[in-house]
């Protein structure tokens, strides 16, 4: 396969950038921001991502989905990155969806109505401490009766706060950094003993800290098997490192758009400061470091598509890569906006503190760097 | 099975039936390269098979098959690649009539200078060098003055090239030179000929690693004849419009130059952990080197993503015209960064210059060597000019 978009996977990027462009642009952003909105997205559009077919992206067409893989959701992810459009898609149709597939039938036939509906948001619950450390879960679920009983906490469950349903992944046996041991729930957020505390963060999306005081699931409740949850989290973890991977690139192909854009209008000394060499070289060096990253997302997409046993290693490289050359992508774009950078007004601080946040979701370039040193046997 | 799958099969069943152990050796030093042309240093199995693959023209896989190629399509020889280097089999022959000097007959050459030059580069019979620089014309290539006068039926050749590789040892050359004084661009045309004319001078210029890849060359009244037996001319192009032959083959350079980013693209970490020790948990014993080293095997995987996106984009037309520009860049700087961990892992013992336990300095001459790698064909910085100003269109000065 060419490691390029085909011409399906440019029809549905070029109604994907319109409908993002148009329907969640840098200005409905705003608009959710400035009024506060305690979901953080709007219920309308994600009923529209559902109608553009957008949610049943991972969904087999034999359950009403369009049965296409990471490729295509990360052509959407692309474009919500570019425009910052505020959604739980990462969340619910990716990741989430990810997790379903790997778990039963019931458990399909009970939650993918909704998410193709658009009427359902799902949140992950996966980290228990500041940074993203999934092997190191610890947090108990304890058979009780015909099912098991949660006790715990979870944070930076971004959408938590507006989600109907938990992907949670808890011991079921075992001790932390033990592989075997854990298992995976989708738990409703109404269950008893559940409750969540969200929290605006620094590029004004939703997340919560979720409280599991003695939360009693059914056997059904279980994604996957019982103590055999590390394969479900790491189809799911895959699904959203990729994704946030394209969402990523997404944010720093569009922070560099603005900013070249910026510095070719921009006079100083009577001259166009994109005239300036130290400039010019600067941005040719970003341009070169977003190409690369675009290679290792779509790759590891690919990978993915195709099953390949090598595609976490990919994975982790693109999430590393598309991170760093992003993370560029923003502070230069800040530093050649100069003062107005520094401004709400401008676009290019929104960018920054995207990125900053993603960064974050699923584990930052450190954390993968070091999951390809040990890949790589040291 | 699918055509590729049964060509995959085909090709790792030929490929280990056919390839002479010595070949499946790891490439130590520049004596393991095999180059061929007219006065060839063989070392054992290297002509067996260069002849083996020449015969099947997977010397030059993706060449058209009248032209001595194997008439593979690109996924062909992607796989060919692929198999090739799981089985940890070597180049059958490396070469700048190859790299270069092929695709650009390939693209501008008449027939006849398809038939009667391309054959020999794919069976290693002629090795070419290349004539650009000047002492005055570096990064400004086009200021070259080496000047070719019309004679009527030659051109006379008068003037001087630098950093020619390997001039001492090529055959043929081809060689940029003036056939207008009164123009810079249009006054350029790309000239063939032969290194044993009268009044070729090669000069070997000792560079810091100590080894000497590149010549002067010195060109005194030499004599071109304008066709080479009735009808193959010694010109590529229209005369005066060699710089656009000089341009796409600048584009082949730039890539291939590139490619030396994901070249012996296993991790370095897995390697030296060996060498340098493991703590208990397995790691390499030096945190500060693991951490570097992981960020070049992610660079590494990264950019090999990036040559193939790169290489799949430029066959199908889909790539920017001056994306080689950006692989030239970011592959030399990957590439001399990998060779300062290298350093930085071997410690004291990789600056022993011509100790046995350090193959001869091997380590580090090979370090020096990748300096070079972001100045020749084209600096890191006029790369960056290019992409800033064709590719991200910002405005001149």
């Amino acid at each position: 396969m060419p490691l390029y978009l085909n011409d399906d996977q440019k029809m549905l990027q070029d109604s994907a950038a319109d409908f993002m462009k148009g329907e969640g642009n840098v200005a409905h952003f705003r608009e959710f921001r400035d009024k506060n909105c305690k979901d953080g997205f709007s219920h309308a559009l994600w009923k529209q991502f559902a109608e553009m077919g957008f949610t049943g992206i991972l969904v087999s067409e034999d359950e009403g989905g369009l049965g296409l893989g990471h490729t295509e959701a990360g052509v959407v992810l692309e474009e919500i990155g570019r425009n910052l459009t505020p959604s739980p898609f990462l969340t619910t149709a990716v990741a989430g969806v990810e997790a379903l597939n790997a778990g039963g039938k019931a458990l399909r036939d009970k939650y993918f109505p909704g998410i193709l509906s658009g009427d359902s948001v799902l949140a992950l619950a996966i980290d228990e401490g500041p940074k993203h450390r999934p092997d190191q879960i610890a947090m108990a679920a304890t058979r009780e009766g015909n099912g098991f009983k949660l006790d715990g906490k979870k944070q930076f469950v971004v959408q938590g706060g507006s989600a109907d349903t938990l992907v949670v992944a808890a011991r079921t046996s075992g001790s932390a950094g033990e592989d075997k041991g854990l298992t995976l729930f989708a738990v409703d957020t109404s269950a008893s003993g559940l409750s969540r505390d969200s929290v605006r963060l620094v590029d004004s999306a939703m997340a919560a800290h979720v409280e599991f005081d003695g939360v009693v699931v059914d056997a059904d409740a279980v994604i996957g098997e019982v103590d055999e949850g590390s394969a479900v989290l790491q189809r799911m973890l895959n699904a959203g490192r990729a994704g946030s991977a394209a969402e990523t690139l997404g944010v720093g192909a569009g922070a560099m758009d603005i900013t070249v854009e910026y510095i070719k209008g921009r006079k100083q000394f009577d001259t166009i400061i994109g005239t300036f060499q130290a400039l010019q070289h600067r941005a040719a060096h970003l341009y070169s470091e977003m190409e690369i990253a675009r290679a290792t997302v779509l790759k590891a997409q690919q990978m993915l598509d195709e099953g390949s046993s090598k595609a976490e290693m990919m994975v982790s490289v693109a999430k590393a890569k598309a991170s760093k050359a992003t993370s560029l992508s923003v502070k230069e774009g800040v530093q050649m906006h100069g003062g107005v950078g520094m401004t709400d007004e401008y676009d290019i601080g929104l960018y920054m503190k995207r990125d900053r946040a993603l960064s974050e979701f699923m584990g930052d370039a450190n954390y993968h760097t070091n999951l390809v040193a040990e890949m790589h046997g040291y | 099975m699918s055509d590729l799958e049964s060509f995959r099969a085909e090709t790792a069943a030929w490929l280990e039936a056919n390839c002479p152990p010595e070949m499946r050796q790891p490439v130590v030093d520049e004596s393991d390269i095999c180059w061929g042309g007219k006065n060839p240093t063989f070392k054992p199995g290297q002509k067996e098979w260069m002849d083996k693959m020449a015969a099947k023209g997977w010397t030059v896989p993706d060449w058209p098959k009248e032209y001595g190629g194997g008439g593979l399509s690109r996924a062909e020889t992607k796989i060919l690649l692929q198999e090739m280097g799981r089985l940890k089999i070597r180049s059958p022959l490396s070469s700048f009539g190859i790299w270069m000097l092929g695709p650009a007959l390939l693209h501008f050459g008449t027939e006849e200078q398809k038939l009667h030059f391309l054959p020999p580069i794919a069976r290693g019979e002629v090795r070419w060098c290349q004539g650009y620089s000047e002492p005055g014309s570096g990064s400004d290539l086009a200021s070259l003055q080496t000047s070719a006068e019309d004679k009527g039926d030659h051109y006379l050749i008068n003037g001087q090239k630098i950093w020619t590789s390997y001039a001492d040892k090529a055959d043929w050359i081809f060689c940029l030179t003036r056939t207008d004084k009164s123009t810079k661009h249009k006054g350029i045309s790309f000239m063939l000929f032969d290194m044993t004319s009268k009044g070729v001078e090669t000069k070997p210029i000792v560079l810091i690693s100590g080894q000497s890849a590149f010549c002067e060359t010195f060109f005194t009244d030499v004599e071109v004849p304008k066709t080479y037996g009735d009808d193959v001319s010694s010109v590529v192009g229209e005369v005066n419009r060699g710089w656009d032959v000089a341009k796409y083959l600048l584009g082949h350079e730039r890539s291939m130059i590139s490619g030396d980013g994901s070249s012996g693209a296993t991790s370095l970490g897995s390697k030296f952990a060996d060498q340098y020790g493991r703590d208990e948990m397995g790691r390499l014993d030096d945190p500060m080197l693991r951490a570097q080293m992981a960020e070049m095997d992610i660079d590494v995987l990264a950019f090999r993503a990036m040559a193939e996106r790169f290489g799949d984009t430029f066959k199908a037309n889909l790539c920017h015209p001056a994306q080689p520009n950006m692989m030239k860049y970011a592959g030399t700087e990957i590439n001399k960064r990998r060779h300062e961990l290298i350093m930085s892992a071997g410690g004291s013992e990789v600056l022993e210059w011509e100790s046995d336990a350090s193959n001869g300095g091997l380590t580090a001459r090979g370090w020096l060597r990748t300096k070079a790698n972001s100045i020749e064909g084209g600096t890191s910085e006029v790369m960056l000019n290019v992409v800033s100003k064709q590719i991200l269109q910002l405005p001149n000065a």
